[in-house]
């Protein structure tokens, strides 16, 4: 079984209604990660502010945090990086994993807030 | 002896800001420690003056009071705590995370929520765990101002049910992930609070119809969290044989109508009644003389005249105020010293002169539509309702993000609305549209208790500072809410404070947090001042001399402006009775 890590940077909640405004892209991605456990995966999500024991203990992360905290979220597949800096679509999750995209659950094409900003208009 | 009489091991103080509350702690608690009992005074008020009223300097850890053998007493700073908890967390990661890393979680722990969370972390300890105070017969627990009370109070059953439901895990716990481990000791604490042979709650109250308000609505919302064994204290009641002094008669009288209109409810509690005490209560001699029901008859004195030259009224202000033709006023100070008067009398004078002008107020207790029981061309009430901004807040979120998820995702993020920190942020939103609307016309904003208002600010700084980072789309309100709070040309403060000790330090300390907020008070106004009333009642003229010093000291070392409001004949209801406030 594949085993999907999630290091979130330092946030209130996993859905990010705590900060100023909700990123629907955060409540996206919540969802997505449940959809991908659904199928079978394994899904580990820590939180900087709330489990920095499990970052600590990745050297990993911890290499990527050095090359600057932007590089946070940082998704592992069973220990490899699968992305940096940016929280995936389902379609991006389903594609590292294996998993296959049936018409029942059509994929959002979400976009991170690093990619580009809401008003940029490329969303 | 003329204080609530309890043998349960814990006693709560509860009440609306300047009701006497620490005073009736302390003399209750030196009253028990007198008969031979040992005593545990703890405060939990971010502004407490405990150390004020028992005469000496308080830590984290009972201190015993010297000159009552059996006292001791405690000061839960929640701003130190939450230090402390941010450390706790924090520490053991320096030198093993990245700086940067490091630097991100201090952050998230340096919300309002962390200092909240951590207060009450320590507050549960002494509740739920009965090692804590091992070796005292009865605890006290000097709340703080009612607000503040409140959300204390109803966390235990909030995040007692949240920790129950949150199945999803990695939810919205937030800073509090660290504390989930202390489920027994919040679940120890609830029972406490609860059980009536455990806990007495002590509903204290002036002989005013809003502390009245106030003191029921309290009560309602202890009954509902399941806290049956209330009493009832009311502090200061004034009569007089006398007719021949208007403010002694129409002192008496007032107390004497708000009696008679309590709420009925109230009056099936036990009570006792304190009466009006021309000394105070700061010191151990004045707070045991609280517990003698026999008064020390105050002699006849010729004259009241003030020995202090006194400071000019509100009208003084106004027209500075008046200046800019826009703007924000925000009447700040502890609750119970008149914010609300002093906001509404300014708001109806600025209508009157022909601005526009909103009067809205974060009061939980929302006292300023009652205030102000008539309308004012051109005058606006507004009031901001935390339930009612969650629920928006909640709604708007939902409308926004959850339409895109599935269901497993929208219980997610159902479930993480229903975390402490959505009314933070909703309340925030609130407070800065109403902010927003000072471009246009004026703002006056009756703000609450000093501790939920030091919280508000805190929030904004934390929220401020969310704003530089992210990049959503941030209404403009918000983005420019700190900058406007900080321009002494868009937003000036009224440090509204009573001539009395406490108030007058209480309102020293909100300046001073003001300060390191980068916001300098516009002005201080002393309201009810007994000295400027005209009275020649020989009680109230020994209370009205020992403002002397308090309203010298305001004018001479804590004021750039300063105005006074006389203790006024004539409640100041309505906008006839409100333009008698500023003269």
């Amino acid at each position: 079984m594949k085993k999907l890590e999630v290091f979130d940077p330092a946030m209130c909640c996993s859905t990010g209604v705590c900060g100023v405004e909700v990123d629907p892209a955060l409540a996206q991605f919540a969802a997505d990660l449940k959809w991908v456990q659904d199928n079978g995966v394994t899904v580990e999500r820590h939180n900087l502010g709330q489990e920095p024991q499990a970052f600590a203990d990745n050297s990993t992360v911890v290499k990527e945090m050095e090359a600057g905290m932007d590089r946070l979220p940082v998704l592992l597949v069973d220990g490899h990086i699968i992305s940096t800096g940016l929280y995936p679509s389902r379609q991006q999750l389903a594609q590292k994993l294996g998993i296959a995209l049936t018409t029942a659950v059509k994929p959002r094409i979400k976009i991170s807030s690093d990619c580009c900003s809401p008003k940029s208009g490329c969303c | 002896m003329a204080l609530p009489n309890t043998s349960t091991p814990y006693l709560f103080f509860t009440g609306k800001g300047g009701v006497g509350k620490t005073s009736l702690s302390c003399a209750t608690g030196l009253a028990l420690a007198d008969a031979g009992k040992q005593v545990l005074i703890v405060s939990t008020d971010p502004a407490s003056n405990l150390d004020a009223v028992l005469g000496v300097g308080l830590g984290q850890t009972p201190t015993a009071i010297p000159g009552a053998p059996g006292l001791f007493a405690l000061n839960i700073d929640p701003e130190a705590a939450a230090h402390a908890y941010r450390e706790r967390m924090v520490a053991p990661y320096r030198g093993i995370l990245p700086a940067a890393a490091i630097q991100s979680m201090e952050e998230q722990f340096s919300g309002a929520c962390t200092v909240e969370i951590a207060a009450f972390d320590e507050f549960s300890k002494l509740l739920g765990d009965p090692a804590a105070t091992v070796g005292f017969d009865q605890v006290i627990f000097d709340t703080a101002p009612t607000g503040h009370t409140l959300r204390l109070l109803t966390l235990p059953t909030a995040w007692d049910q949240f920790i129950a439901s949150a199945t999803g895990g990695a939810s919205c716990l937030g800073p509090l992930a660290g504390l989930e481990k202390q489920k027994d000791l919040y679940a120890a604490a609830v029972k406490r609070l609860a059980h009536p042979a455990e806990t007495t709650v002590i509903l204290v109250s002036r002989p005013e119809g809003s502390a009245f308000r106030e003191a029921e609505r309290t009560r309602g919302e202890l009954a509902e969290l399941g806290i049956q064994n209330l009493q009832l204290a009311i502090n200061g009641v004034f009569t007089t044989d006398r007719q021949d002094d208007p403010i002694a008669v129409a002192m008496a009288h007032r107390a004497t109508a708000a009696l008679a209109q309590m709420p009925a409810t109230l009056v099936d509690l036990p009570s006792t009644t304190i009466p009006f005490l021309p000394k105070g209560a700061v010191g151990l001699d004045a707070l045991r003389q609280m517990a003698d029901t026999e008064l020390t008859p105050v002699p006849e004195t010729n004259s009241c005249l003030p020995k202090t030259a006194l400071p000019p009224g509100l009208a003084a202000l106004i027209e500075d105020l008046v200046k800019p033709g826009h703007g924000v006023i925000m009447a700040m100070g502890k609750g119970g010293v008149g914010k609300t008067t002093v906001a509404a009398a300014v708001a109806v004078v600025l209508a009157q002169r022909g601005y526009k002008v909103t009067l809205s107020t974060t009061d939980p207790a929302a006292h300023v539509a009652a205030t102000l029981n008539g309308s004012v061309t051109g005058l606006t009430v507004t009031r901001i309702d935390p339930a009612w901004e969650v629920a928006q807040y909640q709604q708007e979120v939902l409308k926004k993000a959850g339409n895109s998820l599935d269901a497993g995702g929208r219980a997610m993020l159902e479930e993480d609305l229903r975390s402490p920190c959505t009314e933070e942020i909703a309340v925030f939103r609130a407070f800065a549209r109403t902010v927003d609307a000072g471009k246009d016309g004026f703002v006056v904003l009756d703000t609450a208790p000093t501790g939920h208002t030091i919280l508000l600010l805190d929030a904004a700084e934390a929220y401020h500072r969310e704003v530089m980072r992210t990049q959503g789309d941030m209404p403009e309100a918000v983005r420019e809410l700190l900058p406007r709070l900080r321009d002494p040309n868009f937003t000036r403060v009224l440090v509204v404070t009573l001539p009395e000790a406490t108030p007058v330090q209480e309102a020293e300390r909100l300046q001073d947090d003001l300060g390191r907020a980068g916001i300098a008070p516009f002005a201080w106004v002393i309201n009810q001042s007994l000295l400027a009333s005209g009275s020649r009642d020989p009680v109230l003229c020994q209370r009205g001399g020992y403002e002397a010093p308090f309203i010298e000291r305001v004018q001479k070392n804590l004021a750039t402006r300063c105005a006074l409001i006389p203790w006024l004949e004539e409640i100041p209801v309505g906008p006839a009775g409100l333009a008698n406030v500023v003269r």
